[in-house]
């Protein structure tokens, strides 16, 4: 049962939400409660830019059990254009067509599904722009 | 004045041919494009749902508008393929958007005509000055069977509507409903795919609940088919908007702009909305349009809209769906597609 | 701190092991330990393992092992850093007997990864399970994502990945105890199934079942059970960010960097001085990076290292997993820290057989986890 762990995620995965710290500025996604560059506790809500580009990338060719019959699908890291950076699948393109370097933009998707009667659970993907 | 101030659409990327499918199931490709008016149809990725499509069409919808978030009031989502038969689509949508949580949502189900369902009520919430904005959606991933005349046409998108009184960009005019329990088309609970009756969806459902909806809309407004720039209908094939705009008095000139089946497929609660949005991707300031839906079971929605100045603001502020159409597809042979509309039969 | 010795080792063949729990695994590891060290009891012991509740719905190893061992009342821990539970296993029994809190200390680890979990979906436990494996990722995935990064700012060539299990496999093969004692060819790497691309088969360690075991006691007492004990010079462990995406690099393992200058600055070494290493090949590209990052070839040269032969057992100046390395020994998990010990024990006594580095005196293990979110380096040296 994942309700009460995905509901926690929910700010991050729909709508990027992220924290920076107060002090010394640095942005963390997904939010902390610590800064482990000067140690303060008090951070404030920044959403994450929806642009990006991909850093790497590698294409799944045998999945989790959860995503086993998506394959081939490609996963890479994306920085976003504030520094930051995520891992995320990279969707409506041909596996063979992507490339470190190419430009996205952060969209709406569905990530998995928790088996035939459980949540569905949503949350970010990148299509290349 | 109620009206819409800001609306979106979105179709997925990916397509299939009629030629794809009657490929498999022995059929004529060529008798099936003719007697339809079909061509191709959108197919929803193995990661997007009613409440994916729901969400784009609905940033798309919010970056028209310029409205923030937090000022929608209520949130409407007409589907027949919401992801959950328990719980809202509009809970994820809301929360995907940033909208809420002091807010209403409901989900809405009438086969084809959820979405207008949704737009009728939104309207009626903003003329009482219940909220400020609600925002209507009708979106679908829809289902035919294999080898059924449907599966041709079933396919995927939406179309979203922000609902207010401030910089109306097409305002409502007049609204009809017309409904009846026609059994032409339908789905048990726990089926996973519709049933319909034949030939008996053309005259005494669709045909019967359009025209007369889209009469009693004509005599309710005063108005002649003449004083129209467009007409949008709903769109389960090519063939029955023509023939009902037709049985109405409608040119197939006014019919045009909106008759964008042949290259989506039937979006069920995402077709006639997706036609007016469509439609509202070019109309002009002073142009009228008329719109009357379909829902099997049965219903229709009518609605007559007057563009005004302020679409020339809000027009070119997100995608358009003639370029949706048109560009970026990916085609799929059968078996992606069979495989991305899970119709085949996993292990689990 | 008391200077601490390897004086019995012991391990299982690595492999499908159908016929045996991971209690009788463990078992026979230990047994084969206390036997080869000849030691009459033990005072402690640690159990490094990934995933025992994952993997055959037991944890609270510690005792399990302890009573399986018929060791009980010792003290018995059960240790868990991903696939660098048996390094961190080796350390913490190197600090009991270092800290002189017990005199004999047996370190093991093991893993049963063949009674039909998932092995996919455990070993992504490993990574950020919020946001990468939630993502889709995998782990073969997170090193190709490295690979794909590493070969893009330093072109390092597919080849050279494959040179890695090639060199692997010749090595193996020579192993009794091998998962794989098949040679291969650059050819056959680069025509197995793809896994995450670049990624294919022959680049990823398999999944096994194994264990192996050592025997730690203070040097002062080493010599009354072995003539041949092997001193622990350095035992160095670091931390990183538990998502690739955090790192600050994405082809460079700080924690693979920190713990290395760790272990170098507790003995007064240089990479240079270091005559062979058991690295953690999970996948080609990690031995390729961690070679690098130990400072035994500059950055972005461990593809041509390997290439030229500068890693071989035959003709190499640093050899590198003489043992098989996990490609072809095998990886059970929890084992492989304490099996790299046991192969650089080996080859320190002159008894690694047609394996043996001629002149091995110092040799370093390296044990990670996850995409190297933790990472454990022994030095180990005949005296």
């Amino acid at each position: 049962m994942i309700s009460p762990g995905y509901f926690r995620e929910i700010p991050q995965r729909y709508r990027l939400e992220a924290g920076r710290c107060k002090k010394c500025g640095k942005v963390y996604f997904p939010p902390r409660s610590h800064c482990s560059e000067c140690h303060s506790n008090e951070f404030e809500t920044v959403k994450l830019s929806d642009l990006g580009k991909i850093l790497t990338y590698t294409v799944i060719r045998v999945g989790p059990s959860n995503f086993s019959k998506e394959t081939p699908y490609a996963v890479g890291i994306i920085e976003v254009n504030d520094g930051v950076r995520l891992t995320m699948q990279i969707a409506d393109i041909d596996v063979n067509k992507v490339e470190i370097g190419q430009k996205v933009r952060i969209i709406f998707r569905k990530i998995q599904d928790e088996g035939k009667s459980g949540l569905h659970c949503y949350g970010y993907k990148a299509v290349v722009i | 004045m109620v009206g819409i101030v800001g609306f979106g659409s979105y179709l997925p990327r990916y397509r299939v041919k009629v030629e794809n499918i009657s490929k498999e199931w022995g059929a004529d490709p060529e008798a099936i494009k003719r007697g339809l008016l079909l061509y191709e149809k959108t197919v929803p990725g193995l990661d997007e749902d009613t409440i994916t499509i729901s969400v784009q069409a609905a940033r798309y919808a919010l970056q028209r508008s310029g409205i923030n978030p937090q000022d929608i009031g209520a949130v409407y989502i007409g589907s027949e393929s919401h992801p959950y038969a328990v719980k809202p689509s509009g809970t994820i949508v809301i929360d995907a958007l940033g909208i809420g949580p002091h807010v209403h949502v409901a989900s809405y189900e009438f086969a084809c005509k959820a979405g207008t369902e949704a737009m009728y009520v939104a309207y009626g919430l903003v003329k009482a000055d219940e909220v400020k904005y609600a925002l209507a959606i009708g979106a679908d991933t829809s289902q035919g069977a294999p080898g059924d005349a449907l599966e041709y046409s079933a396919s995927a998108g939406g179309s979203a509507f922000i609902i207010g009184k401030d910089k109306v960009a097409a305002e409502f005019l007049f609204t009809h409903s017309y409904t009846s329990d026609t059994p032409d088309f339908w789905r048990r609970e726990g089926e996973f795919y519709p049933r319909h009756a034949g030939r008996f969806t053309g005259e005494p459902a669709y045909f019967r609940h359009v025209v007369n909806a889209g009469k009693s809309l004509l005599e309710k407004s005063g108005m002649k088919p003449e004083d129209f720039q467009y007409a949008v209908f709903h769109m389960p094939n090519g063939k029955f908007p023509q023939m009902a705009g037709k049985q109405l008095g409608f040119t197939k000139e006014q019919i045009e702009t909106g008759w964008i089946v042949p290259w989506m497929g039937n979006t069920y609660s995402g077709s006639s909305p997706t036609g007016l949005s469509a439609v509202l991707d070019v109309a002009k300031p002073g142009d009228k349009i008329f719109m009357v839906s379909f829902g099997s079971g049965a219903g229709s929605d009518g609605f007559i809209f007057q563009v005004t100045d302020e679409i020339l603001n809000v027009q070119d502020k997100a995608p358009k769906v003639r370029d949706m159409l048109d560009n970026d597809k990916m085609y799929l042979d059968y078996g992606q597609y069979a495989k991305f509309r899970r119709k085949i039969i996993l292990n689990e | 701190m008391k200077e601490v010795a390897v004086i019995g080792a012991g391990m299982t063949k690595f492999g499908e092991l159908w016929g045996k729990s991971i209690k009788d695994i463990f078992v026979e590891a230990a047994l084969k330990a206390i036997n080869d060290a000849g030691v009459d009891h033990i005072d402690s012991m640690y159990v490094g393992s990934m995933s025992g509740g994952l993997f055959v719905g037991q944890e609270h190893l510690g005792a399990v092992m302890a009573d399986y061992l018929g060791v009980t009342p010792i003290p018995s821990t059960r240790v868990e850093s991903a696939c660098a539970s048996g390094g961190v296993s080796f350390r913490q029994a190197y600090l009991e007997v270092a800290s002189g809190q017990s005199e004999i200390v047996l370190a093991g680890g093991v893993e049963k990864m063949t009674d039909g979990a998932d092995v996919t979906d455990v070993l992504a436990t490993a990574a950020d399970q919020d946001y990468e494996v939630y993502q889709g990722i995998t782990f073969p995935g997170l090193y190709a994502m490295i690979a794909n990064a590493h070969m893009h700012q330093y072109k390092t060539k597919r080849e050279q990945l494959a040179a890695v299990s090639v060199k692997n496999h010749r090595n193996g093969a020579k192993n009794p105890n091998a998962q794989f004692r098949s040679e291969i060819s650059i050819d056959n790497v680069l025509n197995s199934t793809l896994v995450a691309d670049p990624l294919r088969l022959l680049d990823c360690s398999p999944v096994s079942d194994g264990g192996a075991a050592v025997i730690l006691c203070s040097m002062d007492i080493a010599k009354k059970f072995t003539d041949s004990p092997v001193r622990v010079r350095a035992s160095a462990q670091a931390s990183d960010t538990i998502a690739l995406h955090s790192r600050r690099s994405l082809t460079t393992l700080d924690a693979v960097v920190r713990a290395a200058e760790k272990a170098y600055k507790q003995t007064g070494l240089k990479p240079s001085d270091i005559n062979f290493a058991e690295v953690h090949d999970c996948f080609s590209i990690a031995e390729i990076v961690v070679t690098e990052d130990l400072g035994f070839f500059d950055k972005g040269c461990g593809g041509s290292g390997v290439e030229e032969g500068l890693t071989s057992l035959e003709t190499g100046k640093i050899p590198i997993n003489t043992s098989g390395g996990l490609k072809s020994k095998g990886h059970p998990v929890g084992a492989t820290g304490v099996a790299q010990i046991i192969e650089l024990y080996e080859q320190l006594q002159g008894k690694a057989g047609a394996r043996q580095v001629k002149n091995a005196h110092i040799g370093m293990a390296q044990n990670m986890g996850g995409s190297g979110a933790s990472c454990v380096i022994h030095i180990l040296e005949a005296i």
